[in-house]
């Protein structure tokens, strides 16, 4: 069981790290935007579910999880809400064009 | 059918009570039945703004059939992405336009919010009925433009598409 949640634990570090790179190396508000709202919403999924695992199943487990499917539940919606504030500005997207 | 749904409401809370709260002496379970029961009379048309249909316990069901697809998508599309931040190169944003052909807005909010688990893609605006969509690659565009979520999310709610609907895409 611990095995589980090491790798479970080391996989969602390693989204939550890629999100952050993603954040930096993307050219766009909206590029952006897809590393950090989606790498972050799986990385802490399964750092949850791993700490869950490790835990055993007891009521802390369960709360963990439930914090799980909030996270779930919540990250695309914030996500979707910031998106539509800049479409409704009128942000501009970047798109491959623009570098030739 | 106030009084069934008030009764589910109360059931849904107080099983949140007990789970958050850990204690189970007679005073926190008690305090726990009084604020469920007073949550439950005062605000169960939050909970269900619509009265139970015979439809709801199918869609319940299918429901939770979705669920284990769309986490599987979210992970295959995650790996997606984590190969785009290494090789940004590859990336080619745009603005994807289309009208769906669902009605209700509880499965619009679903294949909205599906939409942006699925990484690539979030879900910028709905009007009506026309979804604007960033799509972070032509990979992530084509996954949502080929209609099949929107098959699924149509399947969960018993909605009928109608023949040969695939989602009318026009890029912005």
């Amino acid at each position: 069981m611990t095995i589980v949640s090491m790798v479970l634990v080391a996989a969602g570090v390693f989204l939550l790290l890629t999100g952050a790179l993603g954040l930096i190396r993307f050219p766009d508000f909206y590029s952006r935007m897809h590393a950090a709202g989606k790498c972050d919403t799986l990385g802490s999924l399964l750092i949850l579910t791993g700490l869950a695992s490790y835990q055993g199943f007891d009521l802390a487990a369960v709360k963990l999880l439930v914090v799980a499917v909030f996270i779930f539940i919540t990250s695309p919606t914030a996500t979707h809400a910031i998106a539509r504030a800049a479409h409704r500005n009128e942000i501009p997207a970047w798109t491959a064009e623009d570098d030739a | 059918m106030a009084r069934a749904r008030r009764l589910r409401a109360f059931v849904i809370l107080f099983a949140f009570w007990l789970v958050f709260s850990g204690y189970f002496d007679p005073l926190h379970v008690g305090l726990g039945v009084l604020c469920s029961a007073l949550v439950a009379v005062f605000s169960h048309d939050l909970l269900f703004p619509y009265p139970p249909s015979s439809h709801t316990a199918r869609t319940m069901w299918r429901l939770a059939a979705f669920i284990p697809w769309l986490i599987w998508q979210v992970i295959g599309a995650n790996l997606h992405v984590v190969y785009l931040v290494f090789r940004p190169s590859q990336i080619r944003p745009r603005v994807i336009r289309f009208r769906t052909k669902l009605t209700h807005d509880s499965s619009k909010l679903l294949f909205g919010n599906s939409i942006t688990l699925t990484p690539g893609t979030v879900t910028m605006d709905i009007e009506e009925d026309e979804f604007f969509v960033h799509a972070i690659s032509d990979k992530a565009a084509n996954d949502t433009l080929s209609g099949d979520m929107e098959h699924r999310v149509a399947h969960v709610f018993s909605e009928t598409l109608g023949t040969g609907s695939q989602p009318s895409a026009g890029e912005e």
